[in-house]
């Protein structure tokens, strides 16, 4: 199951684990990314707290947890190749997977048609 | 310039941006291409590999007109601490308005020109958010007999990099001699530009000034080249913060001189003997005994960069300072930033915390420029 965010992020959902990332519209909107901070495994994260950080060369902009639950890995590749961000938003440069605390959350995301309108209504 | 929606001005070339897939954001009160399809890092790049062309028609261009070169610029040195009074026909410095305490208004060029019947002429070129309050400031302030004209049918446009001597040459084989800080007039077809060796990326490069109403026309002539992109101000920005070369507003304004801004180079010998601009104490005892702070290139360790407004601490962890400007250097490939410390710590190889989201992230204090400047010094 596919879902996204007001904030950008998509969530990939398989059981209870969710893998996060931002989507190709936010990267395109961020530009160039030149760092990415992620959070450590066994943190508790909280639906809407500034969970990662993603820098273009423009500006930094934090990353929100769409979901409470624990993190369970982190994506270090993007420590590396912060890059991989423009090239594989929805993909390889997922940054990191959360053990859901409560799936009722995901009610509140909306699913690829409703988030490709939210974009278009408010860019 | 012509006025575009709200209270936004636009350049002569604002179609030929939107046509070319410009990004355009408000910028000083007009709308300016920020980016293109390539993006801030690629236009970064390319800048420094081959050629990349700015539109900097938002900058003020202005004649200050006296009797003649003498009247002028004794006129204007009592504005701006840099010897004006020496220049050459055809040759340019930088300098900055002063107020009283010698904290600084603006920076700007000034050019001599170089036509003896423009005996008594000099062109300035100011940050476009300072000008109206620059003419303000200038014209208040200079005796009868002396006039500032605005030259708002001029728009001005860079070309900088390695290329920028071939391409420009190829069409106006005038500039190709020219030294670094130094102008002439060129003719571009039937047209008469004004052509500077100058810039703001620390590359080879050229301003020319050319009437608003003739610049789409050379502008097409220097991008149709196969060496010339289109460059925004995001990597106008990065290119200048690499060079070490200050924005106004952020690393420089009225509370810093231009001594803690480390532009004492800037202040020829004869005025530093002799004082005569606003300020002049502070900056004659600054000079004698080092200023209470500097401007400093700052390296992060890693890879996240450090923004405008984070704080320095020294080791101990005590608030040494502040970061005026900061970013990702696409060609120093990682963070850069410049900001001010307190003199104990202005030392090249000082090591520093930034505190970035909370947390320090280690750091050194370093010469800059953080890539090397290609200025072309005699052709």
């Amino acid at each position: 199951m596919l879902r996204f965010s007001k904030d950008h992020e998509w969530v990939h959902v398989e059981g209870d684990l969710a893998t996060i990332g931002i989507t190709v519209h936010a990267q395109g909107q961020l530009g160039d990314v030149v760092f990415v901070e992620v959070p450590e495994a066994g943190r508790k994260v909280a639906a809407g707290e500034a969970v990662a950080v993603v820098e273009s060369v423009k500006a930094a902009s934090d990353v929100y947890a769409p979901l409470s639950g624990e993190v369970v890995e982190a994506n270090g590749a993007l420590a590396d190749s912060p890059a991989l961000v423009n090239e594989d938003a929805e993909g390889k440069a997922w940054f990191f997977k959360v053990r859901l605390a409560d799936k009722s959350q995901l009610d509140g995301l909306m699913d690829r048609a409703a988030y490709d309108q939210f974009v278009a209504e408010h860019g | 310039m012509s006025s575009g929606h709200g209270s936004l001005q636009r350049t002569p070339l604002h179609d030929w941006h939107i046509a070319h897939g410009a990004k355009i954001v408000a910028f000083a009160g007009y709308e300016m291409p920020v980016q293109y399809t390539p993006g801030v890092l690629k236009e970064h790049l390319w800048t420094r590999e081959k050629a990349g062309l700015f539109d900097v028609s938002h900058m003020g261009q202005a004649f200050l007109k006296g009797a003649d070169h003498a009247a002028t610029a004794a006129a204007l040195e009592r504005l701006v601490p840099a010897d004006i009074a020496a220049l050459q026909p055809g040759q340019q410095r930088y300098t900055q308005l002063l107020d009283d305490t010698g904290g600084i208004l603006d920076d700007l060029m000034v050019t001599r020109s170089a036509r003896p019947e423009h005996d008594g002429k000099l062109l300035l070129i100011v940050n476009a958010g300072c000008k109206q309050a620059d003419y303000v400031h200038i014209a208040a302030r200079i005796p009868a007999g002396f006039e500032l004209v605005e030259a708002t049918q001029l728009a001005l446009i860079a070309l900088q990099g390695p290329g920028a001597a071939r391409v420009v040459g190829a069409l106006m084989p005038q500039a190709s001699d020219l030294p670094f800080m130094a102008a002439r007039f060129c003719a571009f077809g039937d047209t008469e530009v004004h052509i500077s060796r100058s810039g703001y990326t620390g590359e080879d490069g050229y301003e020319i000034s050319v009437p608003a109403d003739k610049v789409v026309a050379l502008w097409d002539a220097l991008a149709s080249h196969p060496d010339v992109q289109p460059i925004g101000l995001g990597a106008r920005d990065s290119l200048r913060l690499e060079a070490g070369l200050c924005l106004y507003g952020h690393d420089i304004d009225t509370t810093t001189s231009p001594i803690e801004a480390g532009l004492a180079w800037s202040i020829q010998k004869r005025r530093r003997l002799e004082g005569g601009f606003p300020g002049a104490a502070r900056i004659q005892r600054e000079l004698a005994e080092g200023p209470l702070r500097r401007r400093v290139g700052i390296r992060p360790e890693g890879k996240a960069p450090a923004r405008e407004g984070t704080e320095i601490r020294d080791k101990s962890g005590a608030l040494i300072g502040t970061v005026t400007s900061g970013g990702f250097g696409p060609s120093a490939n990682g963070p850069v930033a410049m900001g001010y410390v307190a003199a104990a710590h202005a030392k090249s190889g000082t090591p520093v915390d930034l505190m970035v989201r909370g947390k320090p992230l280690a750091a050194t204090v370093v010469d800059m420029p953080f890539v090397p400047h290609r200025y072309v010094r005699k052709t």
